[in-house]
């Protein structure tokens, strides 16, 4: 891991009217490393993480995201980043070549470009035999990895998780987890959310939001230390249960 | 009594073409908390559906509170609490509009089972005038319990109520769930999150249509066949990539802050291999296994008789 920041956040925050969402929230994020951004339901880790994706404008504050400014470059942002969710990820109705044909495109890779990525997705996907297959018709654990892998097809600098593993089984977690290792391992930066607090512990650092501010960030084994805690779970969950917000 | 019996049930879909359900027995006790645990598309919802009567079975019997699901549907439905995975409330409805909907269609009233539910009614009763449609994950997971509660059901179904939900949350619906229990209640509930199968009486694993154990949380870890071992080094991505290409690993995986392995050999080789390919400050220590080490075990087991049969 580099000392290159690619993400820095100087008191980021957005209202909604009265409500705080975003609390100045300030860190820093290097090249390469795997980052755990942790909170409980509501505590404003999908507002941030809209505004670090130049989704959404903040109220005030500064970001810099992959080199480019949240409040005047958030298109030039979009280019650069590759982002995946449980919500949002593959076209259901296309196949799996179609979707990473789709994406390339979308991100301006060349055809000679998009047919050399597809085929070596799919190789180490192992997915010969569902490339012409519809995405509907693969099974969640599958969708996840190949959703992970088409949001890096661009080679970004960064790439935005919101709880990728979410209701995956835990032989197929540990294999998503194996992309994130192997993508973080050639450079690029992991942003990840999760509900499963034995992933935290994959990160290299984990903040932890509660009410719409980062209450604590450092290693996991920081974490456990600071906190007196066995492992991640109990760290969680004396930050998170002192949480004003009702749960959402 | 048992709550809930399955013999030798079997559901296809598209025409037979797709097992969702492949012969499938057992029973659930009364009073119980049975936990079925198992990966997406392991046939936990299609179980479900079949047994609040959603479904008919093509094969095979199946029992609730003593009722048939297919002679007794009608029954069934009167003694059954049903929270789907996906939320199903009325998205226009308010929250109290809603809770007053599912009391009137099962003829009875807020007031005669607020008991039942007042614990999980009054975190979402100060929003109770706004549409169903417009609550937070958490919030609607709550709604949904409320409903699923209000004619006082014998027997509760939750599919997945945890997906997506936080540890503060998860811990507060469990406890939640064993107060049920104490009032009688017996629970079906499906979960994605292994570490819930320990709160469970008794858990049935499930994978591609079929029951592959059931036992309590300690016998199903009680039979786990190996030694288990935790591993941790300077660096676990690349600890992870040499232990999984040593000859003697049975199975090596992440696991929190460790690398959970099992093993042909012995402490001492895999300690001297380890060195041999640079490692530092190697930890090594012998360890319980946890429902999901069994379930990781399970599948990776069902997964090698898989590829085998392919190749025949």
């Amino acid at each position: 891991m580099s000392k290159e920041i690619v993400i820095r956040t100087n008191k980021l925050t957005k209202r909604f009217d009265d409500f705080v969402a975003v609390d100045e929230i300030t860190f820093d994020v290097h090249k390469g490393e795997i980052f755990g951004f942790l909170g409980a339901n509501g505590a404003g880790k999908t507002t941030a993480m809209r505004m670090l994706c130049g989704l959404s404008i903040p109220t005030s504050g500064e970001a810099m995201v992959a080199g480019y400014d949240v409040f005047k470059q958030p298109d030039e942002i979009k280019q650069n980043i590759g982002y995946m969710s449980q919500k949002f990820s593959l076209y259901e109705d296309l196949s799996v070549k179609e979707n990473i044909e789709f994406y390339g495109g979308i991100y301006g890779l060349s055809n000679k470009q998009i047919k050399e990525k597809s085929g070596e997705l799919i190789e180490r996907l192992g997915l010969h035999n569902e490339a012409d297959k519809l995405v509907s018709s693969l099974p969640l654990g599958w969708k996840q990895k190949l959703s992970f892998s088409v949001a890096i097809v661009h080679q970004p600098k960064i790439v935005f998780l919101d709880e990728p593993t979410g209701g995956v089984d835990p032989a197929m977690r540990r294999q998503f987890w194996d992309l994130i290792y192997d993508a973080a391992d050639k450079g690029i930066t992991i942003f990840v959310t999760t509900h499963y607090l034995d992933e935290a512990e994959y990160c290299n650092r984990v903040s932890i939001m509660v009410d719409g501010k980062i209450e604590a960030l450092d290693s996991p084994e920081g974490l456990r230390k600071t906190f007196s805690a066995s492992n991640m779970d109990e760290v969680f969950y004396k930050l998170a249960r002192k949480a004003k917000r009702s749960a959402d | 009594m048992n709550a809930i019996t399955l013999n030798n049930i079997t559901k296809t879909y598209n025409k037979g073409t797709v097992l969702a359900v492949d012969d499938v027995s057992l029973t659930v006790e009364k009073g119980e908390i049975f936990g079925l645990i198992g990966p997406d598309g392991a046939g936990k919802s299609t179980i479900f559906r079949l047994l609040t009567t959603l479904l008919l079975p093509d094969k095979g019997t199946a029992t609730v509170g003593g009722l048939d699901v297919v002679k007794d549907f009608k029954a069934i439905r009167g003694i059954v609490g049903y929270m789907p995975g996906k939320f199903s409330l009325y998205q226009d409805l308010t929250v109290e509009e809603n809770l007053d909907f599912f009391a009137t269609v099962f003829k009875t009233t807020i007031e005669e089972n607020y008991h039942l539910i007042k614990d999980i009614y009054v975190q979402i009763e100060p929003f109770k005038d706004r549409r169903a449609g417009k609550l937070s994950g958490g919030m609607k997971q709550k709604l949904a319990l409320c409903c699923a509660l209000i004619h006082k059901p014998e027997v509760l179904f939750l599919d997945e109520p945890t997906t997506g939900v936080d540890v503060v949350s998860r811990r507060e619906f469990w406890e939640m769930l064993k107060r049920l229990k104490q009032q009688g209640i017996t629970i079906m509930v499906s979960t994605s999150y292994m570490d819930e199968a320990t709160m469970c009486d008794r858990i049935g694993l499930i994978l591609n249509g079929k029951v592959l154990s059931v036992a309590s949380p300690e016998a199903t870890i009680k039979a786990y066949p190996e030694q288990l071992y935790g591993v941790k080094a300077n660096s676990i991505y690349h600890l992870l990539l040499d232990l999984r290409k040593y000859e003697g690993t049975i199975n090596c995986y992440t696991f929190g802050e460790y690398l959970h392995l099992s093993i042909t050999t012995n402490e001492e080789q895999v300690r001297k291999y380890l060195q041999e390919k640079g490692h530092t400050d190697v930890e090594f220590k012998a360890i319980e296994p946890t429902v999901e080490d069994c379930f990781i075990r399970l599948l990776k087991h069902e997964d090698e008789q898989g590829n085998s049969n392919k190749d025949k």
